[in-house]
């Protein structure tokens, strides 16, 4: 079967600085992939590559169409839901506007989204109308992802979900994650720098240096590996 | 590079020489409109020490002219100073202005700044309708008149001393400075460049030639009322120094040109009626932000390179 | 303003949130009060509301805009002017004023979208917010100057939406004029407040203003969004153009938006330029202040309204620059 995602030969620039080198990889559906590797690897560059917010080249498919030509706005209708580093959460909208905007291109009732959102974080029941600023770190990652939820997203790319957070809230997120990839089928590409709690969640890994990748494979192999994690990864 | 260095002392002197020789072929009306691109062109020169050097925007420069310009009628028609011996001081007035206004602007950045300036622009002509013992209110004072060739002579006397000073100021450390100013103020202010006293500065010099312009202004009308120094005056000095090229000496003459040349090229030829010309204007504006937001100066700089490289290379058509 | 300009120039700064609450409920104690004890204040106060409502609907469309780009929009007022010869050409031409006005706020509405699409965009591409003011004052120029060309500077006359009868509460005269240009600024920023805060475009709108690279991430087309919010600040200075016509003050010609201008920046200024709510307030308080203070005050003479504006907005900008409902902003260095 073709995977979801393919990545092919991907470069990616900031200007004169070049960022990506051939990245190559693969994501299948209802997988969970984590993107490993050291600052400025190029994991997040890799994730922009795919939203369409950084500018690249190379062939990247999505559900057997190329993702060449498309800005943000296309992918995420396309069925793409990319939270990004710092959460892009809308601080000065409340929790229930940021949902809302999760299910943008979405027509129809919503009522069902947000049962299911619910479920996964009851909290946010009582807290609708508060301005989405104010809740702790934890709670803005979280809406981060239940908005992302709330898009139905084939694929769902997740950069950074731990960053900043306290190790108690982290596990909750990747519980959900995980509990989001065996009950409803959501493919997910993650990338972190916790590379415990990713090998530890995942099916399967790449590690990035300097823009490539240098090595991959099933999550559990590589967590085995000590070689690898104390080069790599290290630990 | 020695080959720039000698094509641009060529084109100031055929410049220099084209506007000393010009009087002598054109009739005395067009002498003085050519008194009026003098005019023009040291305000836009003014106007570019505060924008297109330090990035301060004003779109006010007509209310400083409005100062010197009331300056020199209040001087000559009510306490019979000569006309001349009226412009050091208006450029003085003109700079103590600057320097009343620069410090305030010190707190402001771009967008505030405009907007505060553009303010300016439409409430000096008000003050000036307003205290009509002063400036002779809406109907305004009248002044002697003088013949083309004089006014010609002085604006382009006066044009070229400042035309030098300015070039002076900007060429040595006071200019980089300037420079550093509008393109990092942090990099400049820990560079230990005192960020104060120079924007207060150019601010002061900017106003001092407005001031001046203004005062030539008058003389060639040889009258002064308050409709003189309206919004659309310092509108049109806002677009002669961007298209010509703000952060450029030589665009100051194109962008002078364009403003007092244009209108009056398009109405003679009876193309278009006057009533069309603030519409080419605009559309001109927006266009040269669109294309080449650095103005023509950019325009040249781009051309001129282009037939460098094409020079050097061996082209395949 | 940076850090490095607070410690070159101090300056002193209003911290407290409860300082404007107060300053607004004490100004409409005065007034209140004010109007009861004097039949002249009372009726200086309702016309400084009527003015204040034309500048009010003028600034929140400036809000609107700035909000979005942090562009301030210096044609805002000059294509107020264009649809308001528009409304008076369709007068001209029979329909009557109503259907007139309607009409034109649409007109407004494709217009506006339009100018951001064809002039401003193209400016954007390349330019950072300078090279954009500079192209607003361009488009300042070039729509004046249109109006000026298709119908000529002498000044018309523009028949008035509400009846000229005055009506009498207690012993002071209220003219329908008076009234109904604070009925119709009002509703049109309510109307619009309820499209922001009740549609889903509305909700767009916000979120593209405030976080426009997360924005792209939901699927939101920023850059339509932009338009649109063009499109909605020209049907507000429509509004705004419209209700100045009618006023007996304002004389239908090419500059009649200048001043108005400069009333809407004071008033943008006061209220905090990224608030539309202190925009409303900022323009009513203008529109008050300058009413009221040529009454009782004896020098300030009609020319000198527009130096008076300038001082307020001088002195905002000096002691709270990010006016009375704006978040002081920490600027990045």
């Amino acid at each position: 079967m073709a995977p979801l995602l393919a990545l092919r030969d991907v470069d990616a620039r900031y200007g004169p600085i070049h960022a990506l080198h051939g990245i190559t990889l693969t994501v299948d559906e209802g997988e969970i992939v984590a993107l490993l590797g050291a600052n400025g690897a190029g994991k997040t560059t890799t994730l922009r590559a795919i939203s369409g917010t950084v500018r690249r080249s190379g062939s990247l498919e999505f559900a057997g169409r190329s993702l060449g030509r498309c800005g943000p706005e296309a992918v995420a209708r396309l069925g793409i839901a990319h939270v990004p580093e710092g959460r892009g959460t809308f601080s000065e909208l409340t929790v229930w506007e940021n949902l809302r905007l999760g299910a943008y291109i979405r027509r129809g009732s919503l009522d069902a989204d947000v049962a299911r959102v619910l479920e996964y974080f009851p909290w946010i029941e009582g807290r609708r109308t508060q301005q989405a600023g104010t809740l702790s770190g934890g709670e803005q990652q979280m809406l981060a992802l239940a908005r992302a939820v709330m898009q139905r997203p084939r694929l769902l790319l997740l950069d950074e979900p731990s960053l900043g957070l306290a190790p108690l809230v982290v596990g909750e997120i990747f519980r959900i994650v995980k509990e989001l990839n065996s009950r409803e089928g959501a493919t997910v590409l993650l990338v972190e720098q916790n590379a415990r709690i990713s090998l530890a969640s995942s099916d399967r890994a790449y590690v990035l240096e300097v823009g490539r990748v240098a090595v991959d494979g099933p999550s559990a192999e590589l967590a085995a590996n000590e070689s690898i994690r104390r080069s790599y990864l290290g630990y | 590079m020695r080959s720039s260095l000698v094509v641009r002392s060529v084109v100031i002197g055929a410049v220099a020489l084209a506007i000393a020789l010009a009087p002598f072929i054109l009739s005395d009306y067009n002498r003085s409109q050519g008194a009026t691109v003098a005019v023009f062109f040291i305000a836009i020169l003014g106007l570019n020490i505060v924008t297109g050097y330090t990035g301060q925007i004003s779109i006010g420069h007509g209310a400083f002219m409005a100062i010197g310009g009331y300056t020199t009628a209040i001087l000559v028609h009510d306490h019979g100073w000569s006309e001349l011996s009226t412009i050091p001081l208006a450029a003085l007035v003109g700079f103590a202005a600057g320097v009343i206004v620069g410090v305030p602007a010190l707190r402001f950045h771009g967008t505030y700044l405009a907007l505060v300036t553009f303010a300016v622009a439409l409430a000096v002509p008000q003050v000036a309708k307003n205290y009509s013992h002063f400036t002779g209110g809406t109907e305004g004072l009248v002044l002697p008149a003088h013949t083309g060739l004089w006014l010609y002579g002085v604006s382009w006397a006066a044009a070229a001393i400042l035309f030098v000073l300015a070039w002076l100021i900007l060429r040595a450390r006071t200019g980089r400075a300037f420079r550093a100013v509008r393109d990092s103020e942090v990099a400049a202010a820990s560079s230990g460049v005192s960020l104060a006293a120079y924007k207060t500065v150019a601010f002061g010099v900017s106003a001092a030639f407005a001031g001046v312009a203004g005062s030539i202004y008058v003389l060639v009308n040889n009258f002064v009322n308050p409709d003189l120094f309206g919004l659309t005056l310092s509108l049109y000095i806002l677009i002669g120094a961007v298209v010509g090229g703000l952060g450029s000496l030589w665009g100051v003459l194109v962008g002078a040109a364009f403003i007092q040349l244009l209108p009056i090229g398009l109405t003679s030829s009876h193309v278009l009626s006057s009533q069309s010309v603030p519409v080419i204007f605009g559309a001109i504006v927006i266009l040269v932000m669109a294309l080449v937001p650095r103005g023509a100066a950019d325009l040249l700089r781009a051309i001129v390179s282009l037939h460098v490289r094409r020079g050097s290379n061996a082209p395949s058509p | 303003m940076t850090a490095l300009t607070r410690t070159l120039v101090p300056g002193f700064r209003i911290r407290n949130s409860w300082i404007v609450p107060l300053l607004i409920a004490g100004a409409c104690v005065f007034l209140v009060i004010g109007s009861l004890q004097s039949s002249l204040f009372a009726q200086q106060t309702v016309s400084g509301l009527a003015n204040g409502g034309i500048y009010a609907s003028l600034a929140v469309a400036l809000v609107l805009i700035y909000r979005a780009t942090e562009v301030i929009n210096f044609a805002q007022g000059g294509l107020a002017t264009v649809t308001t010869y528009v409304a008076w050409q369709l007068i001209d031409w029979g329909l009557t004023y109503w259907l007139a006005f309607a009409a034109t706020l649409g007109i407004a509405f494709v217009g506006g979208m339009l100018v951001e699409l064809v002039a401003i965009r193209p400016v954007e591409r390349r330019g950072n917010v300078l090279t954009i003011v500079i192209a607003s004052i361009g488009l300042l120029i070039l729509a004046e100057g249109a109006v000026g060309w298709i119908w000529g500077a002498q000044v018309k006359f523009m028949p008035s939406a509400f009846p000229a009868r005055v009506f009498h509460v207690g012993g002071v005269a209220f003219s329908f004029q008076d009234i109904g240009t604070i009925g119709v600024s009002i509703a049109a920023v309510f109307v619009l407040w309820l499209f922001f805060r009740f549609t889903k475009v509305g909700l767009a709108m916000r979120a593209a203003a405030v976080r426009p690279a997360a924005a792209r991430l939901v699927g939101i087309r920023v850059s339509w969004m932009l338009s649109l919010g063009w499109g909605l600040a020209a049907v507000l200075g429509a509004v705004s153009g419209l209700m100045a016509a009618a006023s007996p003050s304002v004389l239908l010609q090419p500059s009649m938006m200048d001043g108005i201008l400069i009333y809407a920046f004071a008033a943008a200024v006061l209220g905090g330029l990224e608030s539309p709510a202190g925009a409303v307030v900022g323009g009513l308080s203008i529109g008050v202040i300058l009413n009221l203070l040529p009454t009782y005050v004896d020098w300030v003479a009609p020319a000198l309204l527009l130096p008076v504006a300038f001082v307020v907005m001088l002195v905002v900008l000096l002691v709270k620059p990010s006016g009375l409902f704006g978040r002081t902003r920490v600027r990045k260095v």
